[in-house]
Order: structure tokens, then C-alpha cells, then sequence
């Protein structure tokens, strides 16, 4: 595989944290049932427009998933998967933890955005537990969402502080699921991840070439008709 | 046999030492506190609890695990900001974790409830948490074998019970109840009212009376900002 000659650059710079999520807001296709993981996904919700109507899951058991509840609104037995206070929007639904997981394991979640530590070549996703001997583990939903939603979108930064690529050709922190992320949203980047290995969507304030010495596996251009 | 009981401390008498403890809640929505402060109180130690966090503060759970009366805990996740107890015991060598994905949880504690030997899902194939399990292609996906979780007592809250044990829920507290109701041999309930039978509509009942052995009603309000995590 080569890179193709061509320009996918689509910003100047790279983009923040809430640049991205407006950009995988954008993505969301209408009509879509979507579950956002706890952290940098979480900011994708401040970007839906109610034009979207985008239903919102949480794994402790609600369809219909509305903002942040403030001030009175505050209720202790509405709770969001990161322990916020919510509030529900009309036609919410509320059942029990094993409906709410029977929705996402049942691949009835169109999208699940999620963090990550790091993403395979293949799809492979790192994302709950660092594997050091005295880090407490702890795995919550992550890995239910992760095999089970059709669409696993990953938000994270390209590079770790000590600048390495946290896309990888294999991982090397424990997995949470194999082969199963399809699109990988970074501050340099978007990159759409599958058997057929990694390409790239967009770039942000680099070049394909640029991008390409950062990461440690192929890249290819994805073609205009997937942008 | 439903028993409407006066006291939290006459509702967790069934819990032995050495008991395998299912407690409800996701953080702190839906956590029996009551219950579990009458558990400490009742001295009943070398337990095992399955719950999806492992106690948050100081409080309910969280206070269990301080005082050495847990010898196991079965969760998805232990590590939060404030679970330091658990964090300490853990670190000591003084608690035994499993360490269970959240709906591999949820739905082994349904079979159990369900009488199902155990079940193939997708869910932690080609992870660590799969490790020794057996596992099979099954249309065309690697699945991993996960049996049921029983219980000897489960300890759970709602928001109204009836006479013959029915009861209702409020919002984000349900998570793990009826799962817990049903899989433990013994199930307790605080709740904060109990009704009239008849009042509740029967086609909006969640977790039927049959699940059901001990019902207190306990003072606290539901859905107060104070428990809010």
C-alpha cells in the first residue's frame, strides 16, 4: 500500500478536544441510537442538534438520555455510566442492567464513542486497563459496548505525552475488544480502521506524508466517496 | 414466604457468615444503604458481594469493605476517585476481586435468576478477562462460556412495594434489582412506601412478589441530592 497523491487536508491546525467532538457529532448519522463513553466522548452530546434526533443510551438503564441536570433538577436516582446527574427527555425509557446491556450486546446501538489507549491496525482496542501490576482493574462496560455496538468510534489524542503513537500495529496494553473499532476521530486525523488495514479520512494541520511518519502502520488515503 | 419486617436489622438477620451477598446499585442510585448499615451493624463477616462498584466514600459498601467483613468482591469496576477503601484492602492483599464486564455481570446474575447453566457471548473474547474460559465460533464470532452468579441473600432497594411483595422502581435506580431479586434464594427490599395491594397498575409491576422474601420501609426519601455520587 502507498500513500495516494492527494490532498485530504482539511484543517490548518489540529483540532481541540471540542472541535472533535463537534466533528464526530456531525457524523452521526439521524435517527441514530448511540451510547457515549465516559470522558472526552462525553462532549459529543453538547454538539447534537435535536434536527439529528439522536436517542441516547446509558448502561445503567435509560433510553432518552438528556444534558447535565443543574440545580433543582438535581435527582440522585438519575444518574448517568459516569455517576452525573441527568435528566430525561420525553419519551425516555428506564429497564434494568440486564436490558440495558442486552441492547448494546444485542447490536441494537448504531454508535458507541469511546476513549482509548490504543487502537490496532485491525481494530483492536485498548482501552481499560493499563496492565501494570498495581493498577486496579476495572472494565465497567467498555468491553460490551465495544463488541457489541455496529459503529465503534474512538476519540483520543494521536500521541501519548512522550509522543508515541497510540495507533498501533499491534496493541500492546490488554484488549478490550478484538478487531472491532471502525473509526478512529484524533486531533490529527480521522482514521477508519478495518480488516483491510488503516486510511485515512481527513487531516488536521499535517499532510498525509506528515501524518504518516507519526504512525507506525501503512496508511492509505481513504477515497472522496467515504469522507 | 414474604415477610414485612420493622426493622433493617430484622431484615438482614438472614445473612450468614460466610454468605454470598448480592447488593443492588450503580454507584450510589439504587444502593440499599439502610440495608448495608444494618448488615455492618449485624457482624456478619467473611462475606462475598457482588455489586457493580466496590463502595464509594464512607459509606454503605464502601464501609463493609473498611471494616474486613468482605473476603471477596464480585464487580466491573472497582476504581474510582473516591473507592479508597477498597483501594487500600486491595493493595494489603486483604480482598479478593473478580473482575467481571458489566454485562457479563448483569447477565450472568440473570441466568441465574432464570435457571440457566450458563451462556456464550462475544463479550471479553481475546481479552484477558477470558483467560482459562472455554470459548467456540458460533456464526462466525469468537464467544467465551460464562456461567451464572447464585446468591444466598440479595439486598436491594425500590420505591414501593405492595402486600404481596410487587413492587416499582424509580428511574436509574432499578440497574441491578430485579436481576438480584430473582437470582438470590433470599431477597430483602427496603423501599420508602409501602401500598395498598391493588394500587399498583399489575401492568407496570417490575419485579413481581414471587422474588420476594423481606420488605422494610426505611425512612430515606429517594432521589435526594445528598446521594448523589
Amino acid at each position: 500500500m502507498s500513500l495516494v497523491e492527494t490532498s485530504i487536508q482539511t484543517s490548518e491546525t489540529p483540532l481541540g478536544r471540542d472541535d472533535l467532538a463537534r466533528m464526530v457529532a456531525r457524523d452521526i448519522k439521524p435517527g441514530s441510537f448511540v451510547n457515549l463513553g465516559i470522558g472526552q466522548p462525553t462532549l459529543v452530546s453538547n454538539y447534537l442538534v435535536p434536527e439529528q434526533n439522536i436517542t441516547l443510551h446509558t448502561e445503567n438503564g435509560m433510553l432518552g438520555m438528556g444534558p447535565v441536570a443543574t440545580g433543582d433538577q438535581i435527582d440522585g436516582d438519575l444518574i448517568n455510566a459516569g455517576k452525573i446527574p441527568v435528566i430525561e427527555l420525553p419519551g425516555a425509557s428506564y429497564f434494568h442492567h440486564a436490558d440495558s446491556f442486552a441492547i448494546m450486546r444485542g447490536g441494537h446501538l448504531d454508535i458507541c464513542v469511546l476513549g482509548a489507549f490504543q487502537v490496532s491496525a485491525t481494530g483492536d482496542l485498548a482501552n481499560w486497563h493499563t496492565g501494570a501490576p498495581d493498577a486496579i482493574p476495572a472494565v465497567g462496560g467498555a468491553m460490551d459496548l465495544a463488541t457489541g455496538a455496529k459503529d465503534v468510534f474512538v476519540m483520543m489524542t494521536l500521541l501519548t505525552r512522550e509522543g508515541a503513537s497510540k495507533i498501533v500495529e499491534a496493541c500492546t496494553y490488554p484488549l478490550t475488544g478484538v478487531g472491532c473499532v471502525t473509526r478512529v476521530y484524533t486531533d490529527k486525523a480521522v482514521f477508519l480502521t478495518g480488516p483491510d488495514g488503516v486510511r485515512v479520512r481527513e487531516t488536521f494541520g499535517c499532510s498525509l506524508e506528515e501524518l504518516q511518519a507519526l504512525v507506525p502502520v501503512p496508511l492509505t488515503a481513504a477515497p472522496a466517496v467515504e469522507h | 414466604m414474604l415477610n414485612f419486617v420493622d426493622t433493617v436489622g430484622a431484615a438482614v438477620a438472614a445473612v450468614k457468615d460466610g454468605s454470598t451477598v448480592m447488593i443492588g446499585g450503580f454507584g450510589n442510585a439504587g444502593q440499599p444503604f439502610e440495608l448495608i448499615d444494618a448488615l455492618l451493624d449485624s457482624g456478619a463477616t467473611d462475606l462475598t458481594v457482588v455489586n457493580n462498584n466496590a463502595g464509594q466514600g464512607d459509606q454503605g459498601l464502601a464501609l463493609l469493605i473498611k471494616e474486613g467483613r468482605v473476603r471477596k468482591m464480585i464487580c466491573s469496576f472497582p476504581r474510582q476517585s473516591d473507592s479508597w477503601h477498597f483501594d487500600a484492602k486491595y493493595k494489603a492483599g486483604e480482598i479478593e476481586l473478580e473482575l467481571v464486564p458489566q454485562g457479563n455481570l448483569a447477565e450472568r446474575i440473570r441466568a441465574a435468576g432464570a435457571g440457566i447453566g450458563g451462556f456464550f457471548t462475544p463479550t471479553g473474547y481475546g481479552t484477558m478477562l477470558a483467560e482459562g474460559k472455554e470459548t467456540r465460533i458460533i456464526d462466525g464470532r469468537g464467544q467465551v462460556f460464562e456461567t451464572p452468579i447464585h446468591a444466598d441473600v440479595a439486598l436491594i432497594k425500590a420505591l414501593k412495594a405492595d402486600g404481596v411483595g410487587n413492587l416499582v422502581y424509580r428511574k436509574t435506580a432499578r440497574n441491578f434489582g430485579p436481576i438480584m431479586a430473582a437470582a438470590a434464594r433470599h431477597t430483602i427490599v427496603q423501599v420508602s412506601e409501602i401500598v395498598p395491594t391493588g394500587s399498583l397498575d399489575p401492568e407496570n409491576i417490575v419485579t413481581p412478589g414471587i422474588y420476594v422474601n423481606s420488605i422494610v420501609k426505611v425512612a430515606s426519601a429517594a432521589g435526594t441530592a445528598e446521594q448523589v455520587a
